[in-house]
């Protein structure tokens, strides 16, 4: 696989890293001269001096091949642009940009543009991990944009005792499974939730923390 | 057409505040819309507009200029990219009717044509207003000579 990536800083470089070390061909374009130097020494990449918004740059590195384009500079502007030209100039099968400013991500997704706003997903794994014990896993799929979370209902939640069609759920939520004594139920609406049940829940970044809420109550 | 439009310019460089100063004489709402809050100095006594100190390509600063109201967006700063998508997101997110954007490299051009995103590039319009000035300079010497 060959990956283009337009970026800088360590979030670059550990990325070109980990991506060289799975056998994956990695391009890299920079602006800055002296970190081009830097990055050419210490990774097995190929690196483009350069501003990779512009046609002739992303030519010179090889977008027209590339299976992938990542474009993650802190300028969503860029980062736009530089997909948009990849996808429609060089029909490279993948573009994904990063949105710094988090409400972007929506945006660029209306725009065509496959996106990622590390806000989100470090935001939501923080309110995860750190604030509610009741989450024994979670799971990010579709590029991160599903959460699969399981949770053990506690005798204080406000969901325990209640049947699955009198719980309101924010949209796009699922309570997809529902674990009993060791036996895995798929609920519906007549199933009652109880105390000690644990749950796969099935969220967006968006509306995790709501969905939990539901589950686990204000307190925490 | 209404008589007085609601405009949003994007960028009060030079272009950007000429066109602000311009349109607000005229009897237009015009709202302008700069990072950099000096360059609002730019702006005649008379201009009687909003300024918004702000990043246009941060949702919060558009919804503050009220795109969704606006009849026109002219997208003027001095970065391509920004333009590109200020102008992507007025057209398509807030259905503005009409959204010009200035792009200074031609290669730019042909692919927002493509995305439906009308450009303007100086440097397109200055050359062929140069080849123009020689072709008819030349049409003239010839002229002159037969």
């Amino acid at each position: 696989m060959k990956v283009l990536i337009v970026g800088s800083g360590k979030t670059l470089y550990f990325l070109c890293r980990n991506f060289t070390a799975k056998g994956y061909t990695v391009v890299i374009i920079n602006r800055s001269r002296e970190e081009c130097v830097q990055l050419a020494r210490r990774l097995s990449a190929t690196v483009v001096c350069g501003d990779g918004s512009d046609a002739v740059i992303l030519k010179e590195a090889g977008a027209m091949g590339a299976d992938v384009v990542l474009a993650i500079t802190p300028n969503d502007q860029d980062n736009l642009v530089i997909c948009q030209l990849a996808a429609l100039k060089f029909g490279v099968p993948r573009a994904i940009a990063l949105a710094n400013d988090p409400e972007n991500a929506e945006i660029f997704e209306k725009l065509g543009v496959s996106a990622f706003s590390t806000t989100h997903i470090v935001g939501s794994l923080i309110e995860q991990r750190a604030s509610l014990e009741q989450i024994i896993n979670l799971l990010p799929v579709g590029e991160g944009r599903v959460n699969v979370t399981e949770i053990i209902l506690d005798a204080d939640s406000p969901a325990a005792g209640k049947l699955m069609k009198d719980l309101v759920l924010p949209e796009n939520a699922l309570v997809a499974v529902v674990m009993r004594d060791q036996r895995p139920i798929v609920p519906r609406g007549g199933n009652q939730l109880l105390a000690g049940d644990r749950l796969v829940l099935i969220t967006l970044p968006e509306n995790h923390g709501a969905v939990l809420k539901a589950f686990t109550g204000d307190g925490k | 057409m209404k008589n007085s439009l609601y405009i949003v310019i994007v960028g009060c460089g030079r272009l950007g505040s000429h066109l602000a100063n311009q349109l607000s004489r005229v009897g237009h709402s015009v709202v302008v819309i700069d990072k950099d809050e000096t360059t609002f100095n730019e702006l005649s006594p008379g201009f009687s507009g909003f300024r918004i100190e702000g990043d246009a390509t941060q949702m919060g600063v558009l919804k503050e200029a009220k795109l969704m109201r606006a009849d026109v967006v002219f997208a003027t700063t001095h970065e391509d990219n920004v333009n590109l998508m200020a102008a992507q997101v007025a057209r398509k997110i807030f259905n503005v009717p009409h959204v010009l954007a200035r792009v200074f490299d031609p290669r730019r051009e042909q692919v927002y044509d493509q995305l439906g995103i009308e450009t303007i590039c100086p440097t397109s319009v200055a050359s062929e207003m140069f080849l123009l000035a020689v072709a008819s300079g030349r049409a003239a010497q010839g002229d002159a000579t037969t």
